[in-house]
């Protein structure tokens, strides 16, 4: 069952087409992986899903709803997002920017209440995130705040998580566990997830399905296996590759020549 | 694992603690002028004339100093959060540069004798310039903070250019008045102004408050706010035009007083923390508090004469802002 619908999106910055004719579904408990060079309209895309951008052509579906018809305050209930980055201007504290997520929740002058400290506590633990809880934004490492964001994100209560390229700036070890923390939220939490990412060896091991994006154009959709081939690869990215089986899970695997 | 995080009780208590502050800031003040009444004589019994000059005159202008105080420092949390700067203050769309335009043009004309005349037309002042600040910076439907931030230091630089220039070319005896403007002037105030300031500023504080998460999430990022529920422009346009007004206001009526928006929203974020639910009451109070005994100060520290409030709130605001910029990564 689909929850999430790109009909026909297009988008363009000036005169410049940087997404066109993007049309997919994605299904109910799946995790989703965008992949395709640089400037191939991925953020973009992962914008207009979640309706910050609104698309020139086309439409978005959440659900039965056109996403540009519908009220932030409802968006935000269903799609929570992890950003790429976090800017530091004032000291919030890292339990203030997880209770954050309860925005969509509470009215314009409810404070927090027990329930909503309860769930920013499961999201904190899930998150491995509960021992710097008291400790300023500013004074962690680029892996712990990209924890915290995405705890923030399931304090939101989402049915559907986007995560914006979240392992730029981490080492392999928490590239893993940033990927591993994903998988274990799809199956425990039942979150739909939608992650962009640039590194293909990654998506493959841990998507249920891809969707490789060429010049803002849909290229090809489907599992690992079938969209992850040299062939594919070479013809979007433009780069030899060797493409063989992860001797541990079978999934396609990427070396470069 | 418990959270610190703010809540009702945390508001309340710390607005009960400033709101004893500010009262006790109001009582010594009125005990403390050129007419020396020892505090001791409020339990012993004033004289005739003892009562006129504490309800009469000083009163009038305490309550005046806090709203005006109140108003700025409210205004100036308010910039720093929209503009994500936190060395924003209530000048720096230019504001006080439209106001002093208007107010100095209404000096050397001769406006002063038409009831409400200078300050109406400083405040005239203000509005054009923010209108056209605003119409500067807009980008289709969009306020992009940085560009805001520089159509105000433009407009101001090129305010700053014209004042130089009524002052250096007029003749005017009325050069003296124009000079205690800039530098703030709380002595004038009618009860009239005094009211019509103390109305909007408890109407900008309820409609500030409102959006108190919204500005939250706006200080961390407009994209965070969005994807977090927000409607980030129609809040945006609310916060600036109240913001806006208070400061507007404010200026009209006592000049250009420097430092306090600038200074006392940092330093009540350095003691509650950055969340506006406690950000705005604090900066309301402690704004009052201060620009009260920044007044008593004025009026006292030369007696008989005068200092304008604006030299005093300089001379505390900017060594205290020097150390906070050498304390390195300040906010």
């Amino acid at each position: 069952m689909a929850i999430m619908r790109a009909d026909k999106v297009g988008f363009q910055y000036g005169q410049q087409w940087v997404l066109r004719d993007v049309t997919f579904e994605v299904r109910q408990g799946e995790v989703l992986g965008i992949i395709g060079p640089n400037g191939s309209g991925k953020t973009t895309l992962l914008k207009i899903l979640d309706g910050i951008l609104e698309p020139r052509e086309g439409c978005v579906w959440l659900r039965d709803r056109d996403i540009s018809q519908t009220g932030r305050e409802v968006v935000a209930k269903a799609i929570g997002v992890v950003p790429q980055d976090y800017s530091m201007y004032f000291p919030f504290s890292v339990e203030e920017i997880v209770l954050m997520g309860r925005t969509p929740h509470l009215g314009l002058l409810r404070f927090e209440g027990q329930k909503d400290f309860a769930i920013a506590r499961r999201a904190m633990e899930m998150t491995d995130t509960t021992e710097f809880s008291q400790r300023g934004m500013g004074e962690l490492s680029g892996g712990e705040r990209q924890r915290v964001l995405i705890a923030r994100a399931i304090t939101q209560e989402p049915q559907i998580l986007l995560l914006d390229e979240p392992t730029t700036y981490l080492d392999i070890k928490h590239q893993v566990a940033l990927f591993q923390l994903m998988k274990m939220l799809n199956k425990k939490e039942n979150l739909s997830v939608i992650v962009v990412t640039q590194d293909i060896n990654l998506a493959s091991q841990y998507c249920d399905r891809i969707l490789l994006l060429k010049n803002g154009r849909f290229f090809s959709m489907g599992p690992p296996s079938e969209v992850i081939t040299s062939e594919n690869i070479q013809k979007v990215y433009e780069t030899d590759v060797l493409v063989d089986s992860h001797p541990h899970t079978g999934l396609p695997r990427v070396t470069l020549i | 694992m418990v959270f610190r995080t703010v809540n009702l009780l945390k508001v309340l208590e710390i607005s009960f603690l400033l709101l004893v502050v500010l009262t006790v800031s109001i009582a010594v003040s009125l005990f403390v002028g050129v007419t020396d009444i020892g505090i001791f004589r409020g339990i012993t019994g004033l004289t005739r004339m003892e009562k006129e000059i504490i309800f009469s005159i000083r009163l009038p202008r305490i309550l005046f100093a806090g709203i005006v105080g109140a108003s700025l420092s409210m205004a100036g949390a308010v910039f720093q959060a929209l503009l994500r700067n936190p060395l924003a203050d209530p000048y720096i769309l230019g504001i006080s540069g439209g106001a002093a335009v208007g107010a100095i043009f209404g000096i050397l004309i001769g406006a002063a004798v038409l009831p409400l005349g200078i300050p109406g037309l400083a405040f005239l002042g203000a509005v054009l310039t923010v209108i056209s600040v605003f119409g500067i910076a807009r980008t289709g439907a969009q306020l992009r903070s940085n560009t805001l931030l520089l159509a105000g230091v433009i407009v101001n630089a090129f305010f700053s250019a014209i004042i130089m220039f009524l002052i250096s070319t007029s003749t005017s005896s009325e050069i003296h008045n124009v000079m205690f403007w800039l530098m703030g002037d709380l002595s004038l105030a009618t009860t009239g102004e005094i009211a019509l300031t103390g109305t909007i500023l408890l109407a900008g504080f309820a409609v500030l408050y409102a959006y108190a998460r919204p500005m939250n999430l706006i200080v961390v990022s407009e994209e965070t706010a969005l994807q977090l529920g927000i409607n980030v422009e129609k809040a945006k346009k609310i916060l600036f035009v109240t913001a806006s007004l208070l400061t507007g206001v404010a200026v009209a009526v006592s000049g250009i007083i420097g430092f306090v928006g600038l200074v006392i929203p940092h330093l009540m974020r350095m003691m509650f923390g950055p969340d506006h639910r406690i950000l705005l009451p604090a900066s309301f109070l402690f704004g009052a508090s201060f620009l009260v005994v920044a007044d008593t100060i004025a009026r006292t520290l030369m007696a008989p004469s005068e200092l304008p409030v604006g030299v005093i709130t300089a001379i505390c605001g900017a060594p205290y802002f020097i150390y906070l910029l050498r304390k390195g990564r300040g906010y």
